[in-house]
């Protein structure tokens, strides 16, 4: 990215002093900040540093204890996305903030015509969508409900948002997180396609390569400070990794190995939960290895965790645990057979956080005898037991008896960790394990999948992140549509060739019913 | 207007806020009261002596709690697990009518086995009539709200059919009621020539039960894991399904035990206005009581002051006895914010809408 | 007459859409609610104070209109006050609207007991006369039965016509359809989701005023204790049989008064041989299968009963 082209053009976005604090923590502590006409800037920072909160406070979700923001001159009114949104600041969330249930057409125009108004111009909106969408290549049906729309096209309806409101300066959170490799590349040429209509863009992530891909200028947050800011030309990924990280964090990175027995088989299974599902999904995992599973958010990959951990019963075929073809399928019967679940969602599946760490540690054991006499549990032992794990995995809560929301998201996995993998597991499924935290809980949980293996045990990876897959798996393999891909060895397979596999090349051509 | 949660809730705040609720209640039904012309003091003066002014008042009062007591921690144990039980009317009904069927001579039984047998057929009768919207919920996933409320208009009607027909009493002079339970049925009072039974007794051994329960069993641990985040219970491997069906039993269990000793302890006979409310009472009972066993206790005998409290004081003062349930009404309201406020912060921003 | 003759006389059609009238009132406003992601449990009182408010102006001289309107403020107060509890200050929805049905019920019959602390027999008042329809109200059966009705009976019907267009063809209704569906991407848009849910809780409550009045002013002529009887209760489950829609939401209040008025003249026939409470037992069970029937394809408002804080993402 050349850095002079935007270097004379003026300033349209100018934040100044934005201090945001939660409480105890401050988010943000005195950020300043400007942005040129034209100009891509990338937020760079580990989860957790603070750039999302800072963008929210651009955008009117939150209000800042101190600073000001200025664009193109004018103050803008603080706490208000209506006024923002007015000033010309678009925003596609990470999550995209789109109700599902509603059409493109619905999503888009809300918010655009005064609420006393006794109709709605759709005809026009309806056009104006389509036009916005032949110009910068983004095009969808207005009339389709958002539900039915890949993730892509999703994003496409949130950019288009934007665009709708005469956006100009737009924010894009994260926006990679859930796109193939060539759906990156082509988000990227988009975004250069806005700019060259003057469009600014402020760009937050937490992958270098993309940052150094598209972007002008980067700014980097640490801690909730604004540590550097570099232009893009003349920065190099080692100095915006330290930049980032602020100390030298050992990567994960395990030399791919063959697995001995197997100690998880799938065979055939096929399962449904609303509206995905599994087709003759086969997997054989072994002991000693970590088998990756790669693919795009909504391919079937959260069902796939479900069905592995007894959440879901599957309609077809059958699975062998530790040599036994399990008849039951429950989440008891999992855990009772040496297996260890990471769940996708700490907040909603992984723990209760209303209560105390003590009750969490003991939900898969409650019953067992090392807790439960006649049905009574002996809150000592488990209050033991809880102090065990805190000790072991160095998990910060202020004491057993506080409620787990207390804790960090780091802690709060750390503390799940310690809950299924206290008795040694022989299979361990992470579903997602590292999603939402900060460089060093990634390190630490990769650390402790990397001394499980060692041990032996077999673990079952599924990840949105490739990187992440292909520093850790032994082998790798692919699910599209609720289908898996065979697996293939780690040292077989580059990027490439997984971004093209996650949008369904190399899988069968099955018949018209199929998908 | 935003909220914020608390770091810190000092004792000031965890009792002065509820109090100051209660206050507020109390000055809005002098307002209301004011509006029918008598002084204020004199009618809440006249609660208070009607309630709590003589042995007979505080027996009285003691009296009235008790169905409150069944119903509240029916209630109770119910919304712990987040299941919505507003339908303690009719599982107190239900009980009421099993007690009859049994204890009006089918079951020449002495007391010692009469009693405990009259008691398992009431929590009978009220389980299984919370276990069908339950069931509903957990297999069709139809909100209990609503069932639990339609069957209360639907078990009314039943008891009516059933007094005007099988349990009719022959010697009734025509009054839809039933024949009185047999002497063995009945609770013994306990104080001689007053109205209190040993249905109070057995309250408060329900209320401790509940508490050891909740404390101590796995099915309290399970019932609050379920209330709090089912999926992450069914995740670990809590069987909600079941949970919430143990649940339905032990409350309507409780509120069935309401009916059986309002029958056997003060009334003798099932009749159609056996229940003033008290499966809706329970509902601000349990709330009162922030939803624990050994609160309901107190917010029953707190509950249960203000009606005996008004009913007394209507008949000197002319002030309609309704002012009672819209005190009750708005304690119930005023107490669930003043609970959320020592909670949370409220901050006001002065610019921007934040 | 025997069961089935009964199906084709006028009065049994007319009774049907008389019955279903309150009910239409009450199911649209608790759909708007409910379409905001807020589920108001207050509907019985507000039906019930509705009833009374409505009832005491005209008996204090007003308009019949007049009491109406009255009615529905009435309504939209009571709808302020849960709004206000359950959405800025986020308290749980199930307890406070019953806490509302309790308070807004015992402040009804306080105030009347105050206002008649002797009366044996409800005072009464003069109601709303039909108006028939000229020409439409001659055809058979279908004329006395739609077009021989009383005016709010006509209003029942224009309040599905402006809700349907309200919801579906104003930004408005877009707005309180997006606060219920994902207030995230309302707040995002804009769009003040605090105010838009109490003003939808308002507008509905309203109406459920009017529902409740209609019993006092329309169908009878006097307020009387139990009188709403659970038609609330049975119009959130009509919410949920007409799938959120205001258009199915008639078609249910249509169906369950047809019942309700078969049921009442069944009870004449087979009163010798069927016990009356039998009957009158029917609508409230009819109800409960109309929810289990309807509850594989609920379609709800995927944000009902979540609270919302502002910036929590």
């Amino acid at each position: 990215m050349s850095g002079s082209d935007a270097g004379e053009h003026e300033i349209v976005l100018k934040l100044s002093g934005i201090t945001k604090r939660f409480g105890p923590l401050t988010a943000n502590d005195a950020i300043s900040l400007s942005l040129r006409r034209g100009e891509i800037v990338g937020l760079l920072g580990e989860n957790g540093a603070g750039k999302t909160t800072l963008m929210n406070i651009l955008f009117g979700h939150y209000v800042a204890e101190e600073g000001t923001i200025e664009i193109e001159g004018e103050p803008l009114q603080p706490g208000s996305p209506a006024a923002s949104i007015k000033a010309g600041v678009g925003m596609v969330h990470q999550h995209f903030a789109l109700a599902d249930n509603l059409t493109v057409l619905d999503n888009i125009v809300l918010g655009t015509e005064s609420l006393l108004s006794l109709s709605s111009d759709r005809g026009r909106a309806r056009r104006r969508i389509r036009e916005l969408g032949k110009t910068f290549g983004l095009a969808v049906d207005p009339d389709a409900t958002v539900a039915t729309l890949s993730v892509g096209e999703r994003q496409r309806v949130a950019i288009l948002k934007a665009l709708y409101r005469e956006a100009k300066i737009l924010i894009l959170d994260e926006p990679t997180a859930v796109l193939t490799p060539q759906e990156t590349a082509s988000l990227f040429e988009t975004l250069k396609r806005f700019v060259a209509k003057g469009l600014s863009i402020v760009f937050i992530s937490h992958k270098l390569h993309e940052i150094l891909a598209v972007c002008h200028r980067v700014a980097v947050l640490r801690g909730g400070k604004l540590v550097a800011e570099r232009d893009v030309a003349g920065a190099t990924r080692a100095e915006l990794a330290e930049l980032m990280v602020g100390r030298a964090i050992p990567q994960a990175k395990a030399e791919p190995q063959v697995g001995g027995a197997v100690a998880l088989h799938l065979h055939t299974v096929s399962a449904r939960k609303a509206s995905k599902y599994l087709h003759n999904v086969t997997l054989e995992l072994r002991a000693g290895e970590i088998l990756g599973i790669a693919g795009v958010s909504g391919n079937g990959q959260s069902l796939l965790a479900d069905v592995v951990g007894g959440v879901v019963a599957p309609k077809a075929g059958t699975i062998t645990l530790n040599g036994f073809e399990l008849t039951e399928i429950s989440p008891r019967v999992m855990v009772a057979g040496g297996m260890a679940r990471i769940p996708e969602d700490r907040h909603a599946e992984g723990l209760i956080t209303d209560m105390t760490v003590t009750e969490n540690v003991i939900s898969e054991s409650y019953r067992t005898s090392r807790f439960a006499k006649a049905g009574l549990i002996d809150w000592a032992k488990a209050r033991a037991f809880a102090q065990n794990i805190i000790g072991d995995y160095a998990v910060k809560c202020p004491s057993p008896e506080a409620p787990v929301r207390l804790l960090s998201g780091g802690n709060m996995q750390k503390l799940i960790l310690g809950r299924v993998m206290a008795n040694g597991p022989r299979v361990i499924l992470a579903n997602q394990p590292t999603r939402g935290l900060d460089v060093g809980a990634i390190s630490y949980v990769h650390g402790q999948l990397l001394a499980a293996r060692k041990r032996g045990a077999a673990i079952l990876l599924i990840s949105e992140d490739l990187d992440e897959l292909l520093s850790l798996a032994d082998r790798i393999a692919v699910m599209h549509r609720g289908r898996l891909s065979p697996p293939m060895l780690r040292s077989n397979v580059t990027i490439q060739d997984l971004g093209l596999m996650m949008v369904g090349h190399g899988f069968e051509i099955e018949s018209a019913d199929a998908a | 207007m935003r909220l914020e949660p608390r770091g810190k809730r000092p004792l000031r705040i965890l009792i002065g806020y509820p109090v100051a609720a209660l206050a507020a209640s109390v000055v809005f039904c002098a307002l209301l009261v004011m509006l029918s012309g008598a002084s204020p003091f004199s009618v809440l003066g006249l609660m208070v002596k009607g309630a709590l002014g003589s042995q007979f008042a505080f027996l009285e009062t003691l009296t009235r709690a008790t169905p409150l007591i069944f119903t509240g921690l029916a209630v109770a144990v119910a919304f712990r697990a987040k299941l919505w039980n507003i339908g303690a009317e009719a599982q107190l009904y239900a009980g009421a009518v099993m007690t009859v069927v049994l204890g009006t001579g089918l079951l020449p039984l002495p007391q010692p086995i009469l009693i405990p047998v009259l008691m398992a057929a009431a929590m009978l009768g009220g389980a299984l009539v919370l276990s069908v919207p339950t069931f509903l919920k957990t297999r069709f996933g139809v909100d209990e709200v609503v069932t639990t409320l339609l069957l209360n208009f639907v078990a009314v009607l039943f008891v009516s059919m059933l007094l005007e027909g099988p349990l009719k009493d022959p010697m009734g002079l025509g009054w839809p009621q039933s024949r009185k339970v047999i002497p063995e049925a009945q609770l013994p009072k306990l104080v001689e020539g007053k109205r209190l039974h040993f249905g109070f007794v057995i309250a408060i051994a329900a209320a401790l039960v509940v508490w050891f329960i909740e404390r101590k069993a796995a099915l309290g641990y399970e019932m609050r894991a379920v209330g709090h985040n089912p999926k992450a219970a069914s995740f670990a491997g809590i069987p909600v399904s079941l949970v919430l069906a143990k649940t339905a039993l032990l409350s309507g269990g409780l509120a069935g035990l309401a009916g059986m000793t309002e029958v056997t302890g003060l009334k003798g006979n099932l009749t159609l206005d056996l229940s003033p409310g008290f499966g809706y009472t329970g509902i601000v009972v349990a709330m009162l009581a922030l939803l624990h066993p050994m609160g309901v206790i107190a917010a029953a005998i707190f509950v249960a002051a203000i009606f005996v409290g008004a009913d007394a004081m209507s008949r000197t003062a002319g002030v309609p006895s309704y002012i009672a349930h819209v005190m009750v009404a708005l304690s119930l309201l005023s107490m669930v914010t003043a609970v959320m406020l020592t909670r949370y912060r409220i901050r006001w921003q002065s610019y921007g809408r934040a | 007459m025997d069961a089935l003759e009964i199906l084709f006389t006028a009065s049994l059609w007319a009774a049907a859409v008389r019955i279903a009238s309150p009910l239409i009132f009450a199911t649209l406003g608790e759909l708007i609610c409910e379409r905001a992601g807020v589920l108001n449990l207050g509907i019985e009182g507000i039906m019930t104070a509705g009833a009374f408010a409505g009832w005491l102006t005209v008996f204090l001289g007003g308009d019949l209109w007049l009491g109406v309107a009255v009615a529905a403020l009435t309504g939209a107060a009571f709808g302020l006050l849960h709004g206000f509890l359950v959405v800025p200050l986020g308290l749980s929805q199930h307890v406070t609207g019953i806490g509302i049905t309790l308070l807004a019920t015992s402040l009804s019959y306080y105030a009347y007991r105050l206002s008649f602390p002797q009366v044996t027999s409800p005072p009464r008042i003069e109601p709303f006369q039909p108006w028939p329809i000229p020409l439409l109200s001659d055809i058979p059966v279908i004329g006395e039965a739609l077009f021989r009705q009383t005016p709010l009976t006509y209003l029942a019907f224009v309040a599905v016509a402006v809700v349907a267009w309200l919801l579906y063809r104003t930004p408005a209704g877009l707005a309180i359809r997006t606060v219920g569906e994902n207030p995230q991407a309302a707040e995002a848009q804009g769009i003040d989701v605090i105010w838009v849910r109490i003003a939808a809780v308002m507008f509905g409550s309203a109406l459920m005023g009017i529902g409740g009045s209609f019993l006092t002013l329309s169908a009878f002529n006097s307020f009387f204790f139990e009188m709403i009887n659970g038609r609330g209760w049975i119009a959130v489950a009509l919410v949920v049989f007409g799938s959120w829609r205001p258009g199915k939401a008639l078609l249910g209040a249509f169906l369950f008064g047809a019942f309700d008025a078969y049921q009442l003249r069944l009870q004449q026939l087979a009163g010798a041989y069927v016990p009356y409470q039998v009957f009158l037992m029917l609508p409230f069970i009819l109800s409960i299968f109309a929810l289990i029937v309807m509850s594989r394809r609920a379609a709800y408002p995927r944000a009902l009963m979540i609270p919302y804080r502002k910036g929590e993402r």
